[in-house]
């Protein structure tokens, strides 16, 4: 739970030693876009080599707040620094110390990979000696070197993905940033693209800043902020959001079902309910509780079951929605796949 | 320390892991704006190369207008023709078809931005940290070289319609392409940048390439028309290459004096401003200076952020 530290005490010194180094720092961020108030002031920091996750449904004010922080919008007021420098007012500056992994697909698909990374890296003003042996090392984290001859147009989603984190990585970013990097993929792919992104932080000195609506996906975070309404409503590691919730929730199947929450009722002061055909209770330690229940109780237990508060109760009890509800029905998703369909189309 | 999650647990490390290859990024400055201008070009060529489809098609157009629109009409423009072996309609019409061949392929070069903006890839090029006018200059001259390449493959077929393959002559004329296709290309990015779909886009352009090329002078001479149409003619970009282009093919045509006489009066009348004659420099320098201000607009447009 000392995870969000993030910064190794030996690495402070090696910087400046003013506490840990912060490398996003957003104050006051508001973004209107008419009417509409996409961003309604927002403040967090992020220290080097954390991995810092914005978690909310479509619509909230992710992509918008990334945008910010890419030097590709402009804030209405409020300021974000990057890397040590404002993204409104030193934009090549930023610029030349992030890395972008968008949520569609941002490759020239009529172009080779090796092609497309050398784009990149001119465009980025690499130097010329480094441009090969950066480019090799980047395509051989994400396992695609041996493929950088094909097109694009014939990779599948999930190497595209990856070509594009390597791409991202190439000119040695000190942020790198992935707008919902597996949306769009199958499970499998989404797991082996954690898999790199992990395996990546291990190799790279950076920070990530990334967002989701995966609920399972901000569980590989150091720390996430909860953003809902253009607001962030809650900020920490994932143990102390969910700790913060509380309880853990116990369900048992017994003999008599009535009998037993009667029980409970009487000798633990607990109000059970049932729930998925079974009794179903929170208590706040779930297997301390249980031994207790067992040596204590007159009625039969046939099965218990314990989990632990996921994310998902988290960002009930903050929003006081599901983040499926609060993804507003299937409009958003709709538009989405239809986008994918169409970009898909192409593979 | 993160709870060491990182730890690459059944991730294939790539053999031996070199150290991280130190990258910095230098600062902006002209250098790195030339590797931008080149890198961008260089991706419309190889886009180009690599799409013949596109290459044969575009040529189609012209060809149909030097041979089929040329020959049939060589029968009824017979007459107004001074008769000649080595001069027909087709001659006088191949100086405007020339410049047809590269019009297509110049205009629709820049729709690959609406393209890029439609599939993403422009997102890329936006956050780089390179001036927005390195990665317009270089799109523009991109344009300009692949439809110039198409111009040469036209130029090719110039003994079909009598033009001798006089070196000064080709030269000369692929200069001029070179310069009428950058203009055009800068128009259409200057379009590009405010359009968001393909389709609109390539509606719009087809919409316009038609008048540009009618009001041109490329199919019938810029004299004796009426006021309006005079107006017109000269607000025309191309009228300002096509004219000059066809003095040039006129001058190197294997004619008596006499026919010589009669093409340049009546065939290839001078450019004129309410009499007075635009001189070539002048002719050149406008389609120079149009290039260079809707450049101009397309760079600001493209700096603009949300």
């Amino acid at each position: 739970m000392a995870a969000q530290a993030g910064v190794k005490p030996g690495a402070e010194q090696v910087s400046n030693g003013a506490g840990p180094e912060t490398v996003i720092s957003v104050s006051g961020l508001v973004k209107r876009y008419g009417e509409v108030e996409a961003v309604r002031g927002i403040d967090f920091t992020v220290a080097r080599g954390e991995t810092f996750g914005f978690l909310g449904p479509n619509g909230a004010g992710k992509s918008t707040t990334i945008k910010i922080l890419c030097t590709l919008a402009n804030a209405t007021s409020g300021t974000a620094l990057v890397a040590g420098h404002n993204s409104a007012t030193e934009r090549d500056a930023v610029r030349r110390n992030i890395g972008l992994v968008f949520q569609d697909t941002t490759l020239d698909s009529y172009l080779t990979a090796e092609q497309n990374l050398r784009f990149h890296a001119e465009l980025y003003g690499v130097p010329k000696a480094a441009v090969m042996p950066r480019m090799r090392q980047v395509m051989d984290m994400v396992g695609l070197w041996d493929r950088k001859d094909s097109l694009v147009s014939t990779y599948s989603g999930g190497m595209q993905r990856r070509l594009e984190i390597a791409r991202g990585l190439l000119h040695a970013p000190h942020v790198l940033f992935l707008d919902e990097p597996t949306v769009g993929l199958d499970p499998q792919t989404r797991s082996s693209i954690w898999t790199y992104i992990n395996d990546l932080k291990s190799r790279e000195d950076i920070t990530i800043f990334l967002t989701t609506h995966y609920m399972d996906e901000a569980e590989h975070c150091d720390r996430i902020a909860i953003i809902d309404h253009g607001k962030i409503v809650a900020i920490d590691t994932p143990e102390a959001l969910k700790a913060s919730v509380g309880k853990d929730r116990v369900q048992i199947q017994t003999a008599d079902d009535k009998a037993a929450i009667a029980e409970l009722a009487a000798k633990f002061g607990i109000e059970a309910a049932m729930h998925e055909g079974a009794v179903t209770f929170s208590v706040a330690s779930g297997e301390q509780f249980v031994p207790r229940l067992f040596s204590e109780s007159t009625i039969p237990i046939r099965s218990v079951s314990v989990s632990r508060p996921s994310l998902d109760d988290v960002f009930m009890s903050y929003t006081g929605t599901t983040i499926r509800d609060a993804e507003g029905g299937a409009g958003n998703e709709f538009m989405r796949n239809m986008h994918r369909l169409r970009s898909g189309g192409r593979r | 320390m993160a709870t060491q999650t990182t730890d690459p647990v059944g991730v294939s490390s790539s053999g031996a892991v070199v150290d991280r290859i130190r990258v910095s990024v230098p600062d902006r400055g002209l250098r790195h704006d030339v590797r931008a201008v080149s890198i961008v070009w260089r991706r419309e060529l190889i886009r180009f190369r690599t799409d013949r489809l596109r290459a044969i098609t575009s040529l189609v157009q012209p060809f149909l207008f030097l041979f089929i629109l040329g020959t049939g009409l060589s029968n009824l423009a017979g007459g107004s023709l001074p008769q000649s072996g080595t001069f027909d309609f087709k001659t006088f019409i191949y100086p405007g078809v020339l410049a047809m061949s590269v019009l297509f392929t110049a205009i629709f070069s820049a729709g690959s931005i609406v393209w890029d903006r439609e599939f993403g890839f422009l997102r890329e090029i936006l956050v780089a940290p390179v001036s927005r006018g390195a990665i317009v200059v270089g799109k523009c001259l991109g344009g300009a070289t692949i439809a110039t390449f198409q111009g040469v493959i036209f130029l090719c077929l110039a003994w079909f319609a009598h033009v001798p393959y006089n070196p000064v002559l080709i030269i000369s004329l692929i200069g001029m392409l070179l310069l009428l296709s950058f203009t055009l290309t800068a128009f259409g990015v200057m379009m590009a940048a405010r359009i968001r779909q393909f389709q609109a886009f390539m509606a719009l352009t087809q919409m316009l390439v038609m008048p540009l090329f009618f009001l041109s002078g490329a199919l019938y001479p810029l004299t004796g028309l009426p006021a309006w149409l005079t107006v017109l003619t000269r607000l025309d970009p191309l009228t300002y290459v096509v004219g000059p282009m066809r003095h040039l093919v006129f001058s190197h045509l294997n004619v008596s004096a006499q026919i010589s006489g009669i093409l340049n009066t009546h065939l290839a009348p001078d450019i004129t401003w309410a009499g007075w004659v635009v001189p070539l420099w002048l002719s050149l320098g406008i389609v120079a200076l149009m290039g260079l201000v809707m450049m101009s607009v397309a760079i600001a447009e493209f700096s603009k952020t949300e």
